[in-house]
């Protein structure tokens, strides 16, 4: 089951697109690896758009916390745009709490656009 | 759906998704959100990748899903014939700790914490070789409040 993800610079961050409508079990190691792919070496600021997932299980949801694992102190690792269902799994296991949430992609790409 | 859904599938992470969205589709005949359906979705994931992570770690096997509409909510037993749970019983779930440096984060540990938070009336037993975990998903009041 492949892990589709598409990435770009814009300014000094790096916007992930998640291309995928599930982040669960059956994929969570994929989306691992291939946010390790697409981040390596890049921009400091790492933004995950995941508008287009409408389904996050805790196997996601660990995945999503490794990544900003590996990516460590140095970086910053943001997410935009999450559906209902994915926002609630934040939210019960409080790792709201932990990550900068952006509601949508244009407020987290916002002070890039001003700046340039 | 019809008051009552079962599923039968083998215990793996590819059949569980599948089951998974024949379940949504058959709840999104009923009169329920989006949100609702979600929550739905999520609590029994959590109990199926259980499953297939540790009853079925080092076998192989099928899982038994059946959901039943009923006055108080969804009801739910899950059936499997892979390893006992370990105490004889579902884990606690306790809340993820996260007052912990970054890299000492959790990264699982999530699904019985999930599981206790959205569902009712947990139940496990080992009946022969099989699990059967049984749970009520309340639907209709305000179940998920956090």
């Amino acid at each position: 089951m492949g892990m589709e993800l598409n990435s770009e610079t814009i300014g000094n961050a790096l916007l992930v697109t998640v291309c995928e409508p599930r982040i669960d079990a059956a994929v969570a190691i994929q989306f691992k690896d291939r946010m390790r792919e697409v981040s390596d070496g890049g921009p400091d600021r790492v933004i995950l758009d995941m508008s287009a997932v409408s389904f996050l299980d805790s196997s996601g949801l660990g995945a999503v916390v490794a990544v900003m694992k590996f990516l460590g102190k140095e970086r910053s690792f943001e997410l935009a745009g999450l559906t209902p269902t994915v926002a609630k799994v934040f939210r019960l296991t409080r790792m709201d709490s932990i990550f900068t949430i952006h509601p949508d992609l244009e407020t987290a790409i916002a002070p890039l656009a001003n700046a340039s | 759906m019809t008051d009552d859904l079962r599923l039968v599938f083998p215990g793996t992470t590819v059949a569980v998704r599948t089951a998974l969205l024949k379940m949504v589709g058959n709840l999104q005949q009923l009169d329920l959100d989006a949100e609702k359906i979600g929550s739905i979705e999520l609590v029994v994931a959590e109990a199926l990748n259980n499953i297939v992570e540790h009853a079925f770690a080092e076998q192989n096997g099928r899982i038994d899903l059946r959901l039943t509409n009923g006055e108080r909510g969804l009801y739910c037993a899950i059936e499997d014939d892979g390893s006992p749970m370990p105490d004889g019983r579902p884990p606690i779930g306790n809340p993820p700790d996260l007052s912990v440096d970054l890299q000492d984060l959790p990264e699982g540990g999530f699904g019985w914490f999930l599981i206790r938070e959205i569902t009712r009336d947990l139940g496990y037993e080992r009946v022969e070789n099989h699990n059967r975990l049984t749970f009520r998903i309340p639907v209709g009041d305000d179940f998920t409040r956090s």
